[in-house]
């Protein structure tokens, strides 16, 4: 059965499976007056982080390519920028306006939160009665970028919840999607696998220049990762190496062959397809880039039960943890224990999964949505000036 | 009914292999399983390979919980440990055919 897929057609095509009203905080003192925007104007969501102030260079692209990524993401129907400073603010706008959708800032030197709050809030209620009117339309799965990213690894990952996504990335491929994979440290053991399958010598070079640059920066600090990656949750669930993580990983990004290597929150350039881009292992960090990078639906692998989501890219958790599965259910949409006791096939676990992606497409809301994780977390690449 | 009720627990008293498979192992060649139910020292468990489906027999030296790991060989000191049929770290200590498979007997190769 293929289930016609409904989702939001934005001003410059891309299409969205969400239709959020963001309040967007440039900086880390500017999220008070976002939430209270967000409090007063009901359907309107605020994004707080922890950054913003004195980054400079790539750490300081990294952070706008990141707030405009967001704002452009195509689940987002309109977007307030909130900043201190108005220049930042406005570049922040300036960056989400290129798509055409709806955008303002406001900025809180010389007027204070309180007059800053007064004056977003009545545009926030002007752009939410206006979002609230948008209509889903008829989509194809070839209109989406989706992301992958497992968390709380452990055997099982490897044995069921990865091979069941490796499923449902291939059918997203073959019918056109884009899909992003990533965690470039949790790739170590495993590397040569990826880079055989890069579509081109010139991403080969970028993919090990990539890898060996942040293995490298982990190597420098000279410690002994066993509990950090892999990590106590990891180790508790048995695994026993960073080999042996990776190599359950990677058994979730498919077989196709991989046509774009991106940097984090960059997006695609080169047609739809499987992409590789260089992030973070942790998970909020990781969704955070994809989902500024234009990823619109996240399917996250979970063996011991990470119960993270993000606030404007649905997360689905598939896990095939029996164990998980019994003790965290209310954290898990595809259940495909059956896997391990042989019960099911990988075909029908990918099938499973499947129907959950055109359900959540759909509007059914994720888990992770329905208990309120919104996981919105700046990476960071080193101190501020 | 009685008579298979009787002779399913004798079967547990003497630890015969269980009916379905304990752990498995994702193919040919592999160093380890990986166990789908908790196994207890002693235990004759059934285990079956991912890529052909064929199935293998090892008795368990160790209670090994779900998702932990059970040596499929025996190896020396220091030797390369396969699964995935890749090299997933290399060996701390001796290991002996159903010995528990963790980080007190295995390392990673890499950092």
């Amino acid at each position: 059965m293929v289930q016609q897929l409904y989702g939001y057609r934005r001003e410059n095509g891309r299409v969205g499976i969400r239709n959020h009203v963001i309040i967007l905080p440039v900086d880390d003192i500017s999220n008070a007056a976002c939430e209270a925007v967000a409090k007063q104007i009901q359907g309107t969501l605020a994004l707080p982080h922890a950054y913003g102030r004195l980054q400079y260079g790539p750490d300081l692209d990294l952070h706008f390519r990141t707030m405009i990524g967001t704002g452009a993401n195509p689940n987002v129907a309109a977007v307030i920028v909130i900043g201190i400073e108005e220049n930042w603010a406005k570049k922040i706008a300036d960056g989400i306006a290129v798509t055409g959708k709806p955008v303002s800032y406001f900025s809180i030197e010389r007027n204070g939160d309180l007059e800053t709050i007064r004056a977003a809030s009545w545009k926030a209620k002007e752009y939410v009665q206006w979002a609230t009117e948008l209509q889903r339309v008829p989509i194809e799965l070839k209109d989406l970028t989706v992301s992958i990213k497992c968390g709380e690894s452990d055997t099982t990952t490897g044995l069921g919840s990865c091979p069941t996504v490796s499923q449902a990335v291939d059918c997203l491929v073959d019918a056109g999607a884009t899909v992003f994979f990533g965690e470039t440290s949790e790739l170590t053991g495993g590397e040569h696998l990826i880079s055989e399958r890069m579509a081109t010598p010139e991403l080969r070079r970028r993919f090990k220049e990539i890898y060996d640059d942040y293995v490298g920066e982990i190597e420098s600090k000279g410690v002994d990762l066993l509990g950090s990656q892999p990590t106590q949750g990891n180790i508790a669930g048995g695994l026993s190496t960073i080999e042996e993580k990776a190599l359950g990983n990677i058994a979730k990004t498919g077989s196709k062959e991989i046509i774009g290597v991106l940097d984090p929150a960059e997006k695609p350039q080169n047609g739809n397809g499987l992409y590789f881009m260089d992030t973070s292992s942790a998970a909020a960090e990781c969704i955070t880039l994809m989902a500024a990078g234009g990823a619109v639906l996240h399917l996250f692998p979970t063996g011991q039960g990470n119960i993270i989501g993000h606030p404007i890219e649905p997360v689905i958790k598939i896990t095939a943890n029996p164990i998980t599965a019994a003790t965290m259910s209310e954290h898990i949409d595809v259940d495909v224990q059956g896997l391990l006791s042989r019960k099911i096939s990988l075909e029908e676990a990918g099938d499973q999964l499947m129907e959950m992606i055109s359900r959540t497409i759909n509007g059914r809301l994720t888990s992770a949505e329905s208990l309120g994780h919104r996981e919105f977390v700046m990476t960071k690449l080193y101190r501020s000036a | 009914m009685g008579n298979n009720q009787a002779s399913t627990l004798t079967e547990k008293k003497e630890e015969v292999v269980s009916s379905t498979h304990k752990f498995l192992i994702h193919q040919r060649g592999d160093h380890v399983g990986v166990a789908t139910s908790d196994i207890r020292q002693g235990e004759k468990v059934i285990g079956i390979y991912m890529d052909d489906h064929s199935d293998v027999v090892v008795t368990a030296k160790a209670d090994i919980p779900l998702g932990h790991k059970i040596s499929l060989v025996n190896l020396e000191k220091d030797e390369p440990v396969l699964k995935y049929g890749v090299q997933i770290g290399i060996t701390t200590e001796k290991w002996e055919m159903g010995d528990y498979v963790h980080t007190h007997n295995i390392k990673t190769a890499r950092w």
